[in-house]
């Protein structure tokens, strides 16, 4: 007991000993918090829209004042239909309403830009929504659930946090293990009687620490700054949650430590083998479901990709932990292979 | 069998490499034994097979009659390691580094602290001092107390001396006497050949093979050849000039000088003329005293 103090208290002099390395732990989730939740947003605003109309009804005149106070489209007004290829080719729009009278109905076109897909999309379903409000024949009436206001920030905050721990905790620990195989200090602590156990220990303990804290500030921010709803039982499942994913990021880390030699490999592989997959097929940004069957297979075996999707559940829809047991089981499997597996090679690595 | 560390035909490979070949070493308890030889011999496969670093491919080795394979744990807590480079934590102080070596190994440091009172001295002055910010003397100083600390019964130095200033090195070695004085081993290896002398008795290992063992003065005198040193205005048309002679059988640069080993019909005063009516100015060929070095090279040219 006296030797893993030691060893804790030597991993924490590590830590505070680098006060850039500590500081830029703890100000990268408060930045990446506070850039996509507000700055960075999926929602598109201020889409510029022509008008080409044939001949002016009641209808179509209602349609295009529906435009105007519309606080997602800037009306640049009626153009000529000669000019409306000019207008996108220049880029002088985003999209053209066409609106022609035949024979007493009106028939509507959409032209969007779509150079900018995203931008498109969300046009192309607010034109139709703006447009179609006039027909009263079969009105759809959409119920938004859980987001309303479709706030991008409840669908980053999970993904961020997914990244973030993986970043934090597998770098940083896999960093500080083999930062001692390069100096040849951990050589010294193998030669001492101590136990690998020991070692391990000694090593996850701190920065499961610091990652707890680093947990605390998302939570204050997410709840605090970004608005998440809030309930006792859904911050304990998120604190559940994300401490097995902390674990798990861990493991991650001890086991980069055990199978590469220096430092630059153990960046190396945890940014690639496992920053890129987390950012690009776990669903942070990319919807699994839009991705190809095969990466959708792959993302199966991301454990960010059950650990966002569960935090999703919890944060945003609140829902309680029963309905949450297919993410709980894969997590808590992998984190106990992952963790085995970690010691294992780290075991035989160190002897 | 008295010996406190005995290694028996011990082989050790990386890959294809051959590290270590058959070596076979006996090491008696109190000793000042020094492991020399060129970088790259073997030494430091040596000294982490013996730590308990890395197991033999064949072979075996005991520590204190323990067997270093099958009682790796009890070896190491006999054993105080201290590995080529001076493998400290450099954020932390040298107070920092002291107690956390000793409390890895559950000693206390004041209980101890007499063994490491003599090296320590010079580094109490300053505690708080990072290990990083240390001189290449201090920082030896600091890891061999770090390796002390808990009263181990063999010291194993890897190359202590490497980096290290010549009146730091001269102090090392005093220290080095006054702990055998206190009746610890010590197997000590450094690429210095005239580290060798200070040395009680010494093994010579080059590529993976021990050349020879015993005690310095003994191993010189198996060289058992004429020596001379030559030297001239222009050294490096000496060397050649030389290696033209009939009855020099070796010639290679040793130090300032050059170092000639000749049969016995040599005449130093004739090769003098001889050079001299080659061009070279200044031409002075002495007997040498031969040493550890040119047993080396004796040793190693027979090799090839």
């Amino acid at each position: 007991m006296a030797i893993l103090n030691a060893l804790i208290k030597k991993e924490s002099l590590h830590i505070i000993r680098d006060p850039r390395t500590l500081l830029i732990t703890l100000l990268m989730p408060l930045v990446l918090l506070l850039l996509f939740g507000f700055a960075i947003s999926t929602e598109v605003r201020n889409i510029r829209i022509c008008a080409v109309v044939d001949r002016h009804t009641d209808e179509t005149r209602a349609i295009l004042e529906r435009f105007r106070c519309n606080e997602y489209f800037d009306f640049q007004g009626l153009v000529a239909s000669t000019e409306q290829n000019r207008m996108l080719e220049e880029g002088l729009t985003d999209a053209i309403l066409i609106l022609r009278s035949a024979s007493g109905n009106t028939e509507s076109q959409i032209i969007v830009d779509a150079s900018n897909t995203t931008m498109a999309q969300a046009a192309t379903g607010y034109i139709e929504s703006v447009v179609s409000g006039q027909s009263g024949n079969s009105p759809i009436i959409s119920s938004t659930l859980y987001n309303p206001q479709l706030k991008s920030s409840y669908n980053f905050v999970p993904g961020i946090m997914g990244m973030i721990f993986i970043l934090i905790c597998a770098i940083m620990t896999s960093v500080s293990i083999v930062r001692e195989k390069e100096t040849g200090t951990l050589n010294l602590l193998i030669v001492s009687p101590i136990r690998a156990y020991t070692i391990i220990l000694g090593k996850l303990i701190p920065y499961f620490i610091l990652s707890a804290v680093i947990l605390a500030i998302v939570l204050l921010l997410a709840y605090g700054v970004l608005g998440m709803p809030y309930s006792p039982a859904s911050i304990v499942n998120v604190v559940l949650f994300s401490l097995m994913y902390i674990l798990l990021s861990l493991s991650i880390g001890l086991l980069i430590s055990a199978l590469v030699r220096t430092q630059m490999a153990a960046l190396i592989v945890s940014a690639v083998a496992f920053m890129l997959p987390v950012v690009m097929l776990s669903g942070m940004i990319f919807p699994i479901d839009n991705l190809p069957v095969v990466l959708q297979w792959v993302s199966a075996v991301i454990p960010a990709r059950w650990y966002i999707a569960a935090m999703r559940k919890i944060m945003v829809q609140e829902i309680s932990i029963e309905f949450l047991v297919r993410e709980l089981t894969i997590l808590a499997s992998t984190t106990a292979v992952l963790l085995t597996l970690a010691i294992v090679k780290f075991k035989s690595a160190v002897r | 069998m008295n010996a406190i560390v005995d290694i028996s035909r011990l082989s050790a490979r990386y890959g294809r490499t051959t590290a270590l070949d058959d070596v076979s070493l006996q090491i008696d308890k109190g000793e000042l034994f020094g492991v020399i030889g060129p970088d790259g011999a073997g030494k430091s496969t040596l000294y982490k097979i013996l730590a308990t670093l890395m197991p033999p491919v064949s072979g075996g080795a005991s520590v204190c009659g323990l067997d270093i394979v099958k009682d790796y744990r009890d070896v190491r807590s006999r054993i105080g390691y201290m590995p080529e480079r001076f493998s400290l934590y450099k954020d932390l102080s040298v107070q920092e580094n002291l107690k956390f070596f000793a409390a890895l190994f559950g000693a206390s440091v004041r209980k101890n602290y007499d063994l490491i009172a003599p090296i320590f001295r010079q580094l109490e002055r300053f505690p708080d001092r990072k290990a990083g910010a240390l001189s290449g003397g201090m920082k030896q100083k600091l890891a061999l107390s770090c390796a002390l600390i808990h009263r181990p019964e063999i010291l194993l130095l890897d190359e202590p001396t490497t980096g290290v200033d010549a009146v730091s090195r001269s102090e090392f070695w005093e220290i080095l006497r006054s702990l055998k004085n206190q009746g610890i081993t010590i197997l000590v290896s450094t690429s210095y050949m005239d580290e060798a002398n200070l040395c009680q008795r010494i093994a010579m290992i080059d590529r993976g093979r021990i050349l020879g063992t015993d005690t310095p003065a003994r191993l010189v005198d198996r060289l058992g050849e004429r020596l001379f040193a030559a030297r001239a205005d222009n050294m490096f048309r000496l060397l050649e000039e030389l290696r033209r002679l009939p009855q020099v059988k070796e010639c290679y640069t040793f130090g300032a000088t050059l170092h000639v080993v000749v049969s016995d019909d040599f005449d130093p005063q004739q090769a003098a003329r001889i050079m001299e009516n080659c061009g070279l100015k200044d031409v002075d060929i002495t007997p040498a005293k031969g040493t550890i070095e040119d047993l080396f090279i004796k040793l190693t040219a027979n090799e090839h």
